[in-house]
This record gives structure tokens, sequence and C-alpha cells, in this order.
């Protein structure tokens, strides 16, 4: 897998998400539970607003400085035991993993939830040097077995209900417990701990790096990134080179942050902070630490007026937050990262060519940005997005093109626009119905999927007023 | 230990900011403003073990509260409740301090008690995963969270709180603080004047739990399925 989740046109994959009554119930709900909770979160602090600034102070003065305190880490994981690769491509990352999978003939490695392995498709690069790959995270532990894209950051296997569920632990494990989630929960508990116990290798992502110290640092309530970096005797831990804080202090801030906006939780049950390899006489943890730096496009957005979409920490606030999101679901961004953050970032990532819709994807009524703990301007981004589509690499969705085209020759010529004002009542009227246009034909039709459309009254508003003043005259 | 690429990889970070390498002077900013340091500021322990055992209620957690004579009786009472024949814990100074190695010594019929053993090697784990409860003690205990600080080490395995059923924190009371803010203070403050961190920190705020099927919560997943907290006085 890559940011991309396949070839599906984007206009087929917002009418499946539309389409999926139990998964848009699903994301309804889960939207509503999320915003609640860090909404009460957010009044419980009482000065979010000072909490939000401070986020996005440590978030730019981080990024600024990236550079330096990307090598105070690396100089402290070495110092600590650990090896650190700098890994420009998702190709040299996933090299790398597999060169240590091969040297250390690994059969069976266990992952805790990370998107940016899933980014890189680092799965599948192990899966090609014979190693058994196993999720660990509840969530991504269902998908993995029913092979399926994840279509939500935090809970990845949103958009499937429980019967699903039942049905992919019987096929794929010889499940035969019921669908109560309780059982299944502990049935999964069951079968991943004894991947956890037979794994030789644990691989993990990295909420945030601390530089000062050389560690990383995993946020989950599910106690699985705990197993996989205690247990196994090597761990690879993959981290996007902006998930980085300089001090213990900024990473307290941020996972605060983080938790709150996310789930609406004081802090998630395990904060685990790893450094380096296992000390001298220590059991748990691993005798071989490496870190994996991954830049994989980020170095493209640095620098540039987008510089403060790398603020992100991954909460998925501006998701929960978004009426766009809400009906179409994640899948139907097609990248691994959807909602408003994803439509600012995977173009940058990957390029406008297969995501240019994505910026297209929003209403622009800014909840996202109001959202966002760390203030990423969300929806000045999209903006810009769309400007640049339009001006720069002329990608404009080919019915905005084409209906911009052709307002404006029709429009320029005063004769045709009369004429078309008073041509069009006449021929619309077989769609017509008490004034209004319910399943309109051709360009309408896209309109009229999902509002009614006024029928058009017959004059043109110049033609309306001159009337309305020559009435005036005579009364 | 390698580090690979990096000369490479960070010049280009550097030429992207539009500017010279920084491998040197850079200071942290003064942050307009701090409200981590405004949570429950001014409290005193018992106020805070207040915030303490009402969060307990949110994170699904036991709160149990008693002094250095009552412990004993309360523990017996918390690990019977767990059904706990095999108990695993640190091999911990605090066990003499807070009379529990002496519990130990009474109850030794009725439980087998595990001391991590750093020359024991993988063995420790394997008993850890049979275990019906993993008893520590908390090094910070931060009260807006719930939340265990461990500083684990070889005397004190990360297993202990993760690998069996269930999960009991003996919280002396000075150990208590606010707020994570300054279990990071004290972390990097240390740190700063050379200390290295543990090699493993845990945070632990309660049982494990996911609310990854149909957005149900489901307390016990991977971790302890429950957990109980014993504040001393």
């Amino acid at each position: 897998m890559s940011i991309k989740l396949g070839e599906v046109p984007y206009k087929d994959r917002v009418q499946t998400g539309i389409e999926d009554d139990f998964m848009r119930q699903a994301v309804s709900s889960a939207q509503g539970r999320f915003r609640n909770g860090r909404l009460t979160q957010a009044a419980e602090l009482g000065n979010w607003e000072d909490w939000r600034e401070l986020g996005s102070e440590i978030r730019t003065h981080t990024l600024q400085n990236l550079d330096y305190y990307l090598q105070q880490l690396s100089d402290n994981v070495a110092r600590r035991g650990g090896h650190v690769f700098f890994a420009e491509t998702a190709e040299e990352a996933n090299q790398y993993v597999k060169n240590i999978i091969k040297k250390k003939q690994a059969k069976k490695v266990v992952k805790a939830k990370s998107m940016v392995t899933e980014e890189i498709g680092l799965n599948k690069a192990l899966e090609e040097v014979g190693a058994e790959v196993v999720e660990s995270d509840l969530g991504e532990w269902i998908l993995q077995l029913d092979e399926d894209p994840p279509s939500h950051i935090v809970t990845p296997a949103l958009h499937k209900n429980r019967q699903q569920i039942r049905e992919t632990f019987a096929k794929k494990k010889g499940y035969t417990g019921s669908d109560t989630p309780e059982e299944m929960a502990a049935f999964a508990r069951e079968q991943l701990r004894q991947d956890f116990l037979a794994a030789d290798v644990g691989v993990t992502g990295c909420n945030f790096a601390i530089a000062e110290s050389g560690a990383v640092t995993l946020v989950t309530n599910e106690g699985n990134a705990e197993m996989v970096t205690s247990l196994p005797d090597t761990v690879i831990s993959v981290m996007g080179m902006e998930r980085i804080v300089p001090t213990w202090e900024e990473m307290e801030v941020l996972v605060g942050l983080l938790t709150r906006a996310a789930v609406g939780q004081k802090l998630t049950s395990y904060i685990t902070a790893i450094t380096g390899a296992r000390l001298e006489g220590e059991i748990d943890g691993p005798e071989e630490f490496h870190l994996v730096v991954v830049d994989n496009g980020r170095s493209k957005i640095l620098g540039t007026e987008f510089q403060s979409a790398l603020h992100c920490i991954r909460c998925a606030a501006c998701i929960n937050a978004c009426p766009v999101y809400r009906h179409i679901g994640g899948h139907a961004y097609n990248s691994i990262y959807p909602g408003p953050i994803g439509a600012v970032i995977t173009p940058l990532l990957e390029g406008y060519d297969d995501h240019k819709e994505l910026p297209y994807a929003s209403t622009l009524c800014a909840a996202c940005t109001e959202a966002c703990p760390v203030k990423i301007p969300l929806h000045e981004h999209l903006i810009r997005h769309r400007q640049i589509i339009v001006e720069q690499e002329k990608k404009a969705p080919t019915a905005e093109k084409l209906m911009m085209k052709g307002f404006a020759k029709w429009s320029s010529s005063p004769g045709i626009y009369n004429l078309s004002a008073k041509m069009a009542k006449p021929a619309l009227g077989p769609w017509t119905k008490d004034g209004m246009i319910e399943n309109g034909p051709g360009p309408l039709k896209d309109w009229t999927d999902a509002r009614d459309f006024y029928a058009p009254q017959g004059q043109s508003f110049r033609a309306w007023f001159k009337q309305r003043q020559k009435d005036g005259e005579t009364s | 230990m390698t580090i690979e690429n990096r000369e490479e990889f960070l010049n280009k970070l550097a030429s992207r900011l539009g500017r010279e390498r920084r491998t040197e002077g850079v200071e942290r900013p003064q942050w307009s403003v701090t409200p981590q340091e405004e949570v429950f500021k001014g409290m005193n322990q018992d106020e805070l073990a207040e915030v303490l055992e009402k969060h307990c209620q949110v994170i699904h957690t036991t709160f149990k509260r008693t002094d250095r004579a009552g412990l004993t009786k309360v523990l017996q009472e918390t690990i019977e409740g767990y059904e706990g024949k095999l108990i695993v814990t640190s091999n911990d100074p605090r066990h003499q301090e807070f009379g529990v190695a002496e519990f130990f010594e009474e109850a030794r019929e009725q439980l087998d008690v595990h001391v991590w053993d750093p020359a024991a090697g993988k063995e420790n784990q394997r008993i850890a995963e049979q275990a019906d409860v993993g008893l520590v003690y908390s090094d910070i205990t931060l009260a807006e969270s719930g939340t265990v600080t461990l500083f684990n080490n070889k005397n004190n395995g990360r297993s202990i709180s993760l690998l069996p059923k269930t999960f009991i924190a003996v919280i002396p009371k000075s150990t208590l603080v606010p707020r994570m803010t300054q279990a990071a203070q004290q972390i990097h403050r240390a740190q700063a004047q050379g200390e290295d961190c543990a090699s493993y920190v845990s945070f632990i705020s309660g049982p494990s739990n996911s609310a990854d099927i149909e957005m149900n919560l489901i307390v016990g997943v991977h971790g302890p399925i429950k957990a109980t907290y014993i504040l001393v006085d």
C-alpha cells in the first residue's frame, strides 16, 4: 500500500460512500462522540485557546529547527545503543527494514498501529522477504485479516460492523463465538498474545521522538505498542521526520493535546517512551533498536507556504469535525490520510495528478481549522491548493473548466443570454414540479442528486427589473 | 552504533529552510503562554488525592486508600478479589519500607510471589505472562489523568504491569503531582544534568481498553483487564 488506496475515480468513491448507510451512520456517531469528547476536555481546561497557542508555538519552533533536533535525536539514539537510518524515500526505508529482517532471519513481525508504515507500504515489503506481519492494534488487525484499508486514522475499522468483523474472524481465524465486541476482543487478545510472544521483530511508528533523550514516545489504549516493544529482541521504530519535539516538556504538552483532541481522554491508558536498546541486566525491551527517519516527500513541504501542514500531530480532530467526511467517509479520499488534513497533505506528498479533487472535498466552513489543536489553517491551505490547481497546474475538474468557459462565452453575449433565460423555463419543463427541479438532466444532475434546484422563471433579472420599473411608473 | 545518510538528509532540510545547517546554539524560545503550569496549581497532597480518586472512575480503575499499617490488609483483599495465586512484582526496596515483604512471607502458603530477578532472564517474562496479578509502586503519580509513572529498569521489568491479567499499583502519597507536566519537568531536569532517562518510561492510566469495534468501549485488551490503585498515606 502507499498513500493512495486505489484506482477508482473520485466520483465513484464518493458515490460508494454516500450509498453506504452503515458507514455513514457509524461515521456520524463517531464524529459526534469524538467531537463531544474534545469539546468537554477543552471546556474543562477552560483556557483551550492558550493550549492551542502553545501547541502551535512548539510545532513552529521545532519545524524551523528540524535539522538541529533530528541531529540531536540521532546522536542520542546512537549513544543509547540504537541505530538510526535516514530514508529519503519509501523504498529506502523499506529496503533498510527488509535487510534487518533478512539478517535476523525473522519469521514473525508484530506491529503497533502506525500511519507512516502504511504510507510507505512496509507490510507488503516485509512479506516480500518472507516474513509474516501481524498488525496488533485491534482495528488494524481486523482490517489486515479482511485486506481492507483504514478509513480513519484513529479508529481505522470504523466502517465495519460487528457482523462483518465476526465473519472475518470466523473465516480467517476459525472464530466460533458471538458478535459481541467483548467476546471478539477477548478472542483477539488470546490470538495476538501468542503472536507477541513468538515475534522475532517488533515494528512501531512514533508519536513523538524526544530529541534531548533519543526517546520514542508511543500512545495507545490497548497496550499493544508496549507488547511490541517489550517482548521481541529486535525493535524498529519508523517515524515521519517531523514527528519530533525538543524535550520531555514539549512531549508532555503535545501528548495531552493529542489525547484530548483525538479521543477526549486526558491521557490514553498507555504512554510509553522507549530509549535505545535495553540496558545491561534488563530483560524487557530490545537488544537491538533501530530508528528509521522517513522523508518521503515531506521535505518538499518544508520552507513553503504549506509548512504548517507538517505541524500535524495526527489526532484526527479535523476529520471528526468535517461535514464532508461525515457524508463520504474515509475511503472516498483515496488516501490513507483522509479528511481535511488528508486533503491538504496528500497532494503535497504525492502531487496533484492523482489527488486534484481532494481540495474540493470541503465546504471551506473552517470547522477543521477551529478544531485543530496546533492551529493549522487547514481551510486556508485548501483554498490555496485550489488556486494552484486552477492557475498553475491547469487541473481544475473538467466539469468546472467547461462550465466556466461556457459561462464566459454565454454570459458575455446579451442576445444569447436573454434568449436562453427565456428558453430555460420551457426547456426544463418536463423536469419541473411545483417550481422545483428534483432530478435534473445533463449537467444539472450533479446538483440535483444532492439538492433541489429552483426552476427558471422565464425572464432574466434585468428584464424583470425593467418591467418592475415600468410598472412603478404607470401606477 | 550506526547513523546512516544523516548529513545529506539534514543538509537538504537546511537548504529547504533556506539557511545554513544548524548544529548548535538552538534554544527553545520562551513560550508566550504556559497553561500547563496552571492546572491544580497550589493544591496540597490531600487535594490531589481527591482529584486522583475522582478520575479513577473515568478510567475504570478501583481506588483504595489506606495508611502504612493498613496496607497489608488492603493488598490481601485486592489480591483475593482478583483470585490472585501467582503474583509478579518488582525487586523494590519499597517492599521493606511498606511492610509488603513481610506480608509476602506470611502469605507464602497461599501466594506464589515471583520477585523480578535479572539473573533469571526470559523466565521472568514467562512467569509474568502466567501471573494473575502484577504489583508495582508508582514512581510519580499524576492526579489529573490517574496515571502511574514507572521508570522501568533491570529490577522492575516492563512486563510486570503489562502481561498479568490484573494490575495493582501502590501509590505512596508523596509521589502525587498535579499532572504530567511535573513528571516531564523532573525527567528533563535530570537529562539536562547528564542523567539519562530510563530505557522504558511508562505512563499507565488504568487497564487497557479499545473502542475499535463499533466504538464500543471494551476494557481489557492486550494489557491487564482490571486495575486497582492503593494510595498509602
